[in-house]
């Protein structure tokens, strides 16, 4: 078992130290490439909390949807598969609906202040 | 250095010119620079910009259209009083700057969230989407038999070139599957008529004044092909910077476009269009999983390449709203 502070406190708080004291003190072209990382750290951060938690709800959805188990990433392949040839589009049952959750779930992490983002979760 | 071979090459194209000053990269990949420099002269300076491939990279990559075939399309624009730059002088082996040209330099932003938001842009946002309508129709309208060898694309081909490209990721994604199955679906063919398109009309590349569009840049990925693409491609909902109720890159509507264009004496069909807007969505999220692929495999190992590849998942919400929208 590892010791306290977790990763997330940790990128936290490395990341608050770069947004409250070194950006006002950074200009140009770095003060651009510290504010992507910053957004780096961020995502990071949102990951390591919603990661697990959407992970499962989504392979869940994909288990019902597809009648079959395995590891994420092959469930995904096996959906990618049937969507491709047809076997599953959007008049199926569930498929709207589970690729509108997995797809929120994703801009959580990656891009909570996305205009479309924000515009779905408003109309949810 | 490169003012000493810039200012030789002037010298021999510019009358009474004495010289180069104030030269400075503005973005350079591995394989093509854009310059800004201004060549010096008693009656006063002239602002100018180089785009080149550097001595050694002879050949453009892959869909580009060669920087040969860039000068001449910039001077065809510029004479046919489309904004675009004069172009100046087209380099010479004996310049030993590389391949490339040198133009004309346009004052005025390029920058999307400034041209959005800044005051000085306030009176050029209204009429930024009617004018430019009036612009991509004149581009279409360039004469056919002045223009350079070019690729020709259809649909079909562009459905199989990004399908290959997604595929070669080897990284499922069940939303772009669906996009690819919904294009193959309502592919319309052949467009009835081809013309020059732009490829890449969008911020980034227009350079806008307070007075509206002053120019029109890069046309690296010029090809013939459907003009409704580039329609379609300035509605792509990455362009519209958090302004996603104005399709045309964040500032206007899809009738101001379309006015504009039919203005020109042009026909919009507005099907086809939304057809090309769904594929440029798909599109731009394929190169966002292009950067991070070229981020992971090197030599552009950079943050900022990094989190473009996070931004994919953006060009899926944008598809399901586009093919699956909720609650009507």
């Amino acid at each position: 078992m590892q010791d306290e502070p977790t990763p997330t406190e940790l990128i936290k708080a490395v990341a608050d130290f770069l947004r409250n004291e070194i950006t006002p003190v950074i200009k140009g072209h770095n003060a651009f490439k510290l504010r992507v990382g910053i957004n780096a750290l961020d995502l990071v951060t949102r990951q390591l909390a919603l990661e697990q938690g959407g992970d499962a709800a989504e392979a869940a959805r994909l288990k019902q949807l597809l009648g079959t188990d395995g590891a994420l990433i092959e469930l995904n392949r096996a959906l990618c598969e049937k969507i491709a040839g047809g076997e599953v589009d959007l008049q199926t049952p569930g498929l709207a609906e589970h690729l509108w959750q997995t797809t929120m779930d994703k801009l959580a992490v990656d891009q909570p202040n996305y205009a479309s983002y924000k515009r779905e979760l408003g109309t949810k | 250095m490169i003012e000493d071979q810039l200012g030789r090459c002037v010298a021999s194209w510019y009358k009474g010119a004495t010289g180069v000053t104030g030269a400075a990269k503005l973005s350079g990949g591995a394989s093509q620079e854009t310059w800004t420099f201004d060549i010096v002269h008693a009656d006063g300076n002239t602002g100018a910009i180089l785009r080149r491939a550097p001595p050694g990279y002879g050949a453009s990559p892959g869909r580009a259209a060669g920087l040969d075939a860039e000068a001449t399309l910039m001077q065809l624009a510029h004479d046919a009083g489309l904004p675009s730059p004069r172009v100046m002088h087209v380099l010479t082996p004996a310049d030993e700057l590389g391949t490339g040209f040198i133009m004309q330099r346009i004052e005025g932003e390029t920058i999307a969230r400034k041209i959005l938001r800044d005051e000085q842009f306030a009176k050029a946002r209204p009429i930024l989407a009617r004018q430019l309508g009036r612009v991509v129709a004149g581009i279409h309208g360039l004469p056919a038999s002045k223009l350079p060898k070019l690729r020709e694309m259809t649909a079909t081909k562009e459905i199989a070139d990004l399908e290959r490209e997604y595929r070669s990721f080897n990284w499922p994604r069940p939303v772009f599957e669906l996009a690819l199955r919904w294009l193959r679906e309502r592919d319309p063919g052949p467009s009835k008529e081809v013309t020059l398109v732009h490829g890449d009309f969008r911020h980034g590349n227009l350079i806008i004044g307070p007075d509206g569009v002053r120019a029109v840049l890069d046309w690296e990925l010029a090809h013939f092909g459907d003009p409704m693409e580039d329609l379609g491609w300035i509605c792509v909902n990455s362009w519209r910077f958090g302004e996603i109720d104005k399709p045309v890159g964040g500032f206007g509507s899809r009738e101001e476009l379309f006015a504009g264009y039919e203005e020109a004496g042009r026909k919009v069909d507005p099907d086809r269009v939304m057809f090309w807007e769904v594929m440029g969505t798909l599109r731009w999220g394929i190169m966002c999983c292009g950067m991070m692929r070229r981020f992971r495999e090197g030599p552009d190992h950079s943050m900022e390449r990094a989190m473009i590849g996070r931004r994919s998942s953006e060009t899926e919400i944008d598809l399901l709203r586009l093919l699956a929208p909720r609650g009507g």
